[in-house]
């Protein structure tokens, strides 16, 4: 399913190294960046997406003034004897049933009103608002920073590849082979269960057990094998260009070919990667939480929320369904973004949107 | 013992049980017939009674097997009695407390047909040993002969510990010394007698014929366990192997707790094992009265400290931490004042042995009323400890998550820089155990396996169960007191004699411990019973919790 999804990350290996007399005379004389910039704009559907995603992020970075002036509450502490003033009347967070037997205690449903508790409590008095807030941050931050170590490591390993071949070539990708004869959820909740309890220590890399980096750097590793596969294959690619071979020729040393001709001809294709790697990585995160195996208590995510509604679906189900819809519509707007953006650096996406 | 679900065998308050509503009360003449279904979320694992080690199959051997005594099969208090069930009578302990004679009763059957011997008796008791059962070395080392069992167990013989006489019909147990509680330990399903031929390693899903009031018919562990009357069964004694109502017993596996709850509403099924989740307490409370019962457990929820490990190596940080913890707020996580006891002490309401006592409580006495946080902070200043780093390890459960967040707020708010670390239910139990993982504190929870003060105070606070680097140190908190173990071996003697004699000591023992925290007691856990509207004389064993053989369908 993941070699499905990433599959359309394929399609722009089509795109030629950015010689200028490959492009259209107008673009070309803008710029590759500025005339994908420009494709991405006319793409309305992209344009939302990622002014949705813009709002999410912004959202999620006020959480903690929404926590103090909105929320009133420290959404990572119990309040489990605490009142809230609702209408007028003090209610607890927390009620013991009082009818029949008194079984059970339900926390305070969503107020829908812009205050404490607008999106009721969970299980433990925590405004799930403030919390959703907070949540999404750490959400965002694990998905961003997996994406980016995953990009720098797939980066570097797919150039070394193709640029030495031989037995560099070969030691690392039967690394990759052994990353990839696992399937990505088995590897990483594999990863997470051996790390959660005593953290990574490798050399003078020190990830205490609840870091959020042990999240972070375990979805960051296994999804290099398949952004590094297709980078090698565009640096072979690129490695038998007339360009490259003239640099070569010319005793350009191998860190200025790197960093002057191929690293630029393989960015489009990374920037490809970003929005679909973010959603991979956000919903990965997710799953890893709701797990019990990635964000540790008392910090939220929105799958650690999600496990926290899980004992209140028949009750209170906002609590559950409201991370579950705050993933759905991110990674749906990721999915979108990354869309236009594949077709803003896809040479052949100019016939579509012409 | 530890969990509900793993390894539990829990038992109810002494008079403490309560039902509710016409469906659950005896209704006195029931018609035998009918089929009973039961679910759970999953099956527990072998059917071989003597291995196997969860609530959830002895319930069913409870039913389908017997041992020479067994507890009283009876819906209230004298269910904690052990009585005489395959042997004819209780035996007189003699040689100052080192034997004990049973005498078979003459006709019992398996359900294969084969009749009841001696030499069943003693092959089981060796078979305990020889398929290396979780309690051996616990429960039954002090048979005579035991130690080479348990060094060679292949071999193993149990000579001059079992001895059977055949045409007298008789058995003697041997004990190198006398143990007051040996007959509590023969009364559970590790040593229930089985045919002499059963293999010796453990059967799996092979159902062993048994003398119970029903037989095992098969055993998917995916699927079901399926329970038919024994052809062979004749009550001989209904206190201890009732015979049963319903004709057949399907055990089904796979649905989840809220799906159980609904089937139970929807008539589809009779009774879950699984406790119905927490959000469906509010509504079967209110709208299936009838069909609800409560129980308090013989159990506790508690939290132990590392007693060799900073910052509670310190008997006052253990201290302010009890002092610190609103009892009443982690009942809340529970379920509310109507599931669950707030308590300070060691040993459950109602046990024997018990006295109420609680010095950890706003104002010290007999019941736990408020937390004392400025205590507690007091304490902590004393120590000197504040600002170190502690991390609770917690179960990753709802309820044991919730409450190692609640015990991370307490321990920030005493000044120690606070961690929370959820583990898998699978794993927790056993890596709490091993010193070398260094946990400083945790969530845990104790249930007991028979009634004696020991099972509780003696397994979980002695040195002897205190094993550094094993996962089977049950002993979490490696507490070991000298004065405390001086004491227990003072009880001990005493019970040998006259067990009565021994639970005063008992309950100075609990104090000793209780003062010297080596962990935190939580709360005493309820059990609630869910059945459907269908059931009738649903009997709530304290010992054996819901007797299947009991339960009746319209």
């Amino acid at each position: 399913m993941t070699d499905r999804i990433l599959d359309p990350l394929a399609l722009p290996a089509a795109a030629p190294p950015q010689d200028p007399a490959l492009g259209g005379a107008k673009e070309a004389s803008s710029g590759p960046w500025a005339t994908a910039w420009r494709r991405l704009r006319r793409d309305r559907g992209a344009m939302v997406a990622l002014a949705v995603l813009c709002l999410v992020a912004l959202a999620c970075a006020a959480a903690p003034l929404y926590a103090s002036a909105v929320s009133g509450t420290n959404p990572f502490a119990t309040n489990l004897n605490g009142e809230v003033t609702i209408d007028g009347t003090a209610q607890p967070v927390l009620a013991p049933s009082t009818t029949g037997l008194g079984l059970g205690v339900t926390p305070i449903g969503p107020t829908w009103a812009f205050g404490p508790y607008m999106l009721g409590a969970d299980n433990q008095g925590r405004d799930v608002a403030a919390r959703m807030l907070y949540g999404g941050r750490n959400s965002l931050l694990i998905a961003g920073a997996a994406t980016l170590l995953t990009l720098v490591f797939a980066v570097a390993i797919g150039l070394l590849c193709g640029f030495f071949g031989g037995i560099v070539d070969g030691v690392l990708n039967r690394v990759l082979d052994v990353l990839w004869a696992f399937p990505i959820y088995l590897l990483a909740i594999s990863l997470s269960i051996v790390l959660i309890a005593e953290g990574l220590t490798i050399g003078p890399i020190d990830i205490r057990a609840g870091s959020l980096w042990l999240p972070i750097a375990i979805i960051g590793v296994v999804y290099v094998p398949y952004v590094a596969r297709p980078i090698r294959g565009q640096t072979l690619s690129l490695m038998r260009s007339e360009f490259i071979a003239a640099a070569i020729a010319l005793g350009v040393p191998p860190w200025r070919i790197f960093v002057k001709d191929l690293l630029p001809n393989i960015m489009p294709r990374v920037i490809v990667l970003v929005p679909i790697l973010l959603a991979l990585n956000m919903i990965t995160e997710s799953s890893l939480s709701f797990l019990s195996i990635g964000v540790q208590p008392p910090d939220a995510s929105w799958g650690t929320i999600i496990q926290d509604g899980q004992g209140l679906l028949y009750s209170r189900p906002i609590v559950a369904l409201a991370p579950g819809l705050a993933v759905a519509l991110t990674v749906l707007c990721l999915n979108i973004l990354g869309d236009g953006v594949r077709d803003a650096f896809d040479p052949r996406a100019k016939v579509r949107i012409a | 013992m530890h969990r509900l679900r793993l390894r539990a065998l829990a038992a109810a308050l002494a008079g403490g049980a309560v039902l509710f509503g016409a469906a659950l009360a005896p209704a006195g003449a029931q018609e035998k017939g009918g089929s009973l279904r039961l679910l759970a979320r999953a099956a527990s694992g072998t059917i071989d009674p003597h291995i196997n080690y969860t609530l959830q199959q002895w319930q069913v051997f409870y039913i389908a097997y017997d041992g020479l005594v067994t507890f009283r099969k009876v819906g209230d208090e004298t269910g904690f009695e052990v009585v005489a069930d395959l042997a004819e009578a209780l035996p007189e302990a003699t040689n100052e407390g080192k034997t004990y004679t049973f005498k078979l009763r003459p006709g019992i059957k398996f359900s294969n047909g084969q009749e009841l011997t001696t030499d069943d008796v003693v092959a089981s008791l060796q078979r305990i040993f020889k398929v290396s059962g979780p309690t051996a070395g616990t429960f039954y080392n002090g048979i005579v002969g035991a130690d080479k069992c348990l060094s060679a167990p292949a071999d193993c013989t149990l000579e001059g510990g079992v001895v059977a006489d055949k045409a007298a019909g008789t058995v003697t147990i041997n004990l190198t010394a006398p143990d007051g509680e040996f007959l509590q330990k023969l009364a559970v399903p590790h040593a229930y007698i089985l045919p002499a031929g059963t293999p010796a390693s453990d059967q799996g899903t092979t159902p062993i014929p048994g003398t119970g009031a029903y037989a095992v018919q098969s055993y998917d562990p995916n699927a079901s366990l399926k329970l038919v009357r024994n052809p062979e069964f004749k009550e001989w004694s209904a206190d201890a192997q009732p015979e049963g109502f319903v004709d057949d017993i399907s055990y089904d596996f796979g649905l989840t707790e809220e799906a159980a709850v609904t089937a139970i509403q929807n008539g589809d099924a009779d009774w879950m094992f699984d406790p119905p989740p927490p959000d469906r307490l509010a509504e079967i409370g209110t709208q299936y009265e009838a069909q609800v019962s409560l129980h308090p457990l013989s159990a506790m929820w508690y939290a132990p400290m590392n007693t060799n490990l900073a910052p509670f190596d310190d008997p006052k940080v253990r201290q302010a931490v009890n002092f610190a913890i609103d009892r009443d707020a982690i009942v809340k996580l529970f379920g509310g004042a109507n599931l669950a006891q707030p308590a300070c002490q060691i040993l459950p309401p109602g046990f024997p042995g018990y006295e109420p006592y609680c010095p950890y409580t706003a104002n010290p006495g007999t019941t736990w009323s408020a937390p004392d946080m400025e205590k507690a902070k007091a304490l902590v200043a004393e120590s000197g400890t504040a600002g170190q780093e502690v991390k609770i390890i917690a179960e990753d459960t709802v309820v044991s998550r919730a409450i190692g967040v609640y015990l991370q707020d307490v321990l920030t708010e005493l000044g120690y820089k606070a961690s929370v670390q959820p583990i898998s239910q699978n794993l927790q139990f056993t890596y709490i155990q091993n010193t070398n993982n260094k946990v400083q504190i945790s969530i845990s929870q104790w249930f007991q396996d028979y009634p004696s003060p020991s099972n509780f105070l003696n397994v979980l606070f002695s040195c002897g169960s205190f094993h550094p680097g094993s996962d089977a140190s049950v002993n979490i908190a490696g507490f070991c007191d000298e004065a405390v173990e001086a004491k227990m071996k003072q009880a001990f003697a005493a019970a040998v004699t006259d067990p009565a004699s021994a639970l005063p000591i008992w309950t100075e023992v609990d104090k000793m411990v209780t003062d010297a925290a080596p962990a935190a007691v939580l709360f005493t856990p309820k059990r609630v019973d869910f059945v459907s509207s269908r059931v009738q004389n649903f009997t709530f064993s304290p010992q054996f919790y819901a007797i299947f053989s009991k339960l009746a369908v319209q």
